[in-house]
């Protein structure tokens, strides 16, 4: 176990090493960025050029700068960003919770709707209920969730009216503007936001809960629990249940980057001040120390949310043995 | 052809007396939806094959006295902030949405497709070296990296690529897009390769590529005809993310994706600006993929057919 766990560890921070080199290498790729604003202007002069290329450290050979920002990046050090002038984790801790909680409550809301139809689509399969919901489910699956958060807007925050005359929803932003802090004004903004994202993702978990719930009902030891005259709702709880939620679990590991990173389209959409945003502001202004260190973070969170899924998946199922 | 339910048990229990693709086709016709879903996407083809004919307007005409029409007789979905007719746009910019779709699909089965067949049948240090590679690929955070790999386009001058041109927005998409294949076609692969007609093959002294490209790959192709299908639909969403995003095709050409985006900010005016170009990337996803369940129904004789 212990063995396995090390190389399993040793694996992923080899990969995350390849990744660094990669994302590094692109990004010293991608031109623009900070000096071709300084390169156009006429008031600029080479020595003023030089000095300021000097200043950010982009005089020199790329594989120089990787050594040094790698040596930083162990050090704490994620570096300025180049359009705010602040440092990096400064900028991501501003944003990091605002997506925590859209992306946090979207997942719950997600498994809270998922799992019982897709337990109760199971139970009754074939069932009117069963193929209404697989059909919704597919079409779900099939929708661009960026054109469905417009639809949510059109409809909530445009067409119907409240009592007052007033759009029923907030169509952006987190907060009524220029308006004290409450918590129903939060939880307003937040409904069409989680809406658009845990819809969405309520069909695939739906249809996989239901496959999952599918493959273990058939198996030997529910016939047995059946045979045995246990109720059937002890049946289905104790024996099936537990069991068909292993997969779950494992795919709820998995999305752990998408609660730092999966709002790219909500946020974008409802001016949602989170990670996306930053990323995406951040690659219009080709902002290097930004997009590198939330492109590794999240490079970092796959590597480890895969790896946290397998020993989820071993932990869970005895009959799993580590190789 | 004769309908299902008139033979049911004959098309299964009989060998086809005809041909494998009469059976198949008979297997994909019974699963309704991928019939549907066929149906849809062949009138929508047409439609968008036919744009000069079935559209009346310039796709990028403006006419500044006639915008934010709502849908009418004369513009059938309305026109947009500059007058546009956007029947003409939808179906002009599905051009673009299908053919970046396809190629990204065709770029992704390439390169899946070459790793995961030279990956199981060299075995050894080929196959460790490239499924590391796509270890290292499935680690990207995909959008991210889209994003970035389309600002360097934009940004570099790379000789060949004309700014605003979408080949290579479909290029990129693709690369980011082939590591399932290549996962699928090496575990078939690996099983392939310890059967008797490679072993005859191979000691008829043919060389490895000749095994491979006439053996095996003919072999692997339904899995990847299923993945390809469903990769298509993936990579419409993808370029259609992209350019609402706004690192992806640029304007004026029309894409679906970029249509949206440039309605995102006239909701109030003119939602429906919003609500057409989306609908037919929402119908176009869906037709593939039920075509693509249909045909993993089809090809895969393991599968289970759902109903009779």
């Amino acid at each position: 176990m212990v063995e396995y766990l090390a190389r399993r560890l040793v694996q992923a921070l080899v990969l995350l090493f390849l990744l660094s080199l990669i994302l590094f290498g692109l990004i010293s790729a991608v031109p623009g960025g900070l000096m071709t604003a300084y390169e156009n202007n006429p008031d600029i002069t080479p020595e003023d050029y030089a000095r300021l290329q000097a200043k950010y450290g982009l005089d020199q050979p790329v594989p120089v700068r990787y050594v040094k920002w790698l040596g930083n990046v162990l050090r704490g050090d994620w570096g300025t960003s180049f359009v705010s002038k602040r440092p990096v984790m400064q900028e991501i801790g501003d944003r990091l919770p605002n997506t925590l909680l859209l992306m946090g409550l979207a997942e719950l809301v997600t498994l809270l709707i998922a799992i019982p139809l897709g337990i109760y689509s199971s139970l009754r399969q074939y069932s009117l209920f069963d193929h209404v919901a697989t059909t919704f489910a597919f079409a779900g699956q099939s929708l661009p969730v960026f054109w469905f958060g417009l639809v949510l807007i059109i409809i909530f925050a445009v067409t119907l009216k409240g009592p007052t005359g007033a759009p029923l929803l907030p169509g952006s932003g987190m907060a009524t503007p220029n308006a004290p802090f409450s918590l129903v004004d939060r939880v307003r903004h937040l409904i069409l936001p989680v809406t658009m994202l845990s819809l969405v993702s309520a069909a695939g978990y739906m249809r996989f809960m239901r496959s999952a719930m599918l493959d273990v009902v058939n198996q030997d030891y529910v016939r047995t629990a059946r045979a045995k005259g246990m109720a059937e709702k002890e049946v289905v709880f104790k024996h099936a249940l537990r069991n068909a939620l292993i997969p779950v679990v494992t795919l709820v590991a998995l999305d752990i980057p998408t609660l730092f990173f999966g709002a790219v389209f909500t946020e974008r959409i409802f001016a949602w001040p989170g990670m996306g945003r930053l990323y995406i502001d951040a690659a219009f202004k080709t902002d290097y120390p930004v997009l590198m260190a939330l492109l590794l973070i999240s490079g970092a969170l796959i590597i480890f949310s895969n790896l946290l899924a397998d020993l989820l998946y071993a932990y869970l199922d005895p009959r799993i043995k580590y190789t | 052809m004769t309908h299902s339910s008139s033979a049911p048990m004959t098309a299964e229990a009989l060998p086809p007396a005809q041909s494998l693709f009469r059976f198949f086709l008979r297997r994909f016709v019974r699963h309704r939806m991928a019939l549907l879903g066929a149906l849809t996407m062949a009138l929508l083809v047409f439609l968008i094959a036919a744009a000069p004919v079935t559209a009346r307007y310039d796709p990028l005409k403006q006419d500044l006295r006639h915008r934010f029409q709502p849908p009418s007789w004369e513009h059938w979905m309305g026109t947009d902030e500059l007058g546009r007719d956007m029947w003409a746009r939808t179906l002009y910019g599905g051009r673009i949405s299908l053919t970046v779709g396809l190629l990204a699909m065709a770029v992704a089965i390439t390169i899946g497709s070459i790793f995961g067949i030279s990956a199981g049948y060299y075995g050894g240090w080929v196959d460790t070296v490239l499924m590391r590679i796509t270890d290292v690929f499935l680690a990207l955070p995909r959008l991210f990296v889209l994003i970035l790999l389309t600002t360097f386009l934009r940004a570099a001058d790379i000789p060949g690529i004309e700014p605003g041109s979408f080949w290579p927005i479909a290029v990129v998409i693709g690369i980011m897009a082939w590591m399932t294949v290549a996962r699928l076609v090496r575990a078939s692969t690996l099983e392939l390769r310890e059967r008797d007609f490679v072993a005859a093959a191979r000691s008829l002294g043919e060389s490895d590529v000749r095994i491979m490209a006439q053996h095996i790959f003919p072999n692997v192709i339904s899995p990847i005809i299923v993945s390809a299908t469903l990769g298509l639909a993936g990579a419409i969403i993808s370029e259609s993310g992209l350019s609402f995003l706004g690192f992806g095709v640029q304007l004026p050409t029309p894409t679906w994706g970029n249509m949206l985006s440039g309605a995102q900010s006239q909701l109030l005016i003119a939602p429906w600006t919003a609500i057409f170009p989306g609908l037919m990337i929402f119908i176009v996803v869906i037709a593939i993929n039920y075509i693509g369940d249909g045909l993993r129904d089809a090809l895969d004789p393991r599968h289970v057919m759902k109903r009779g």
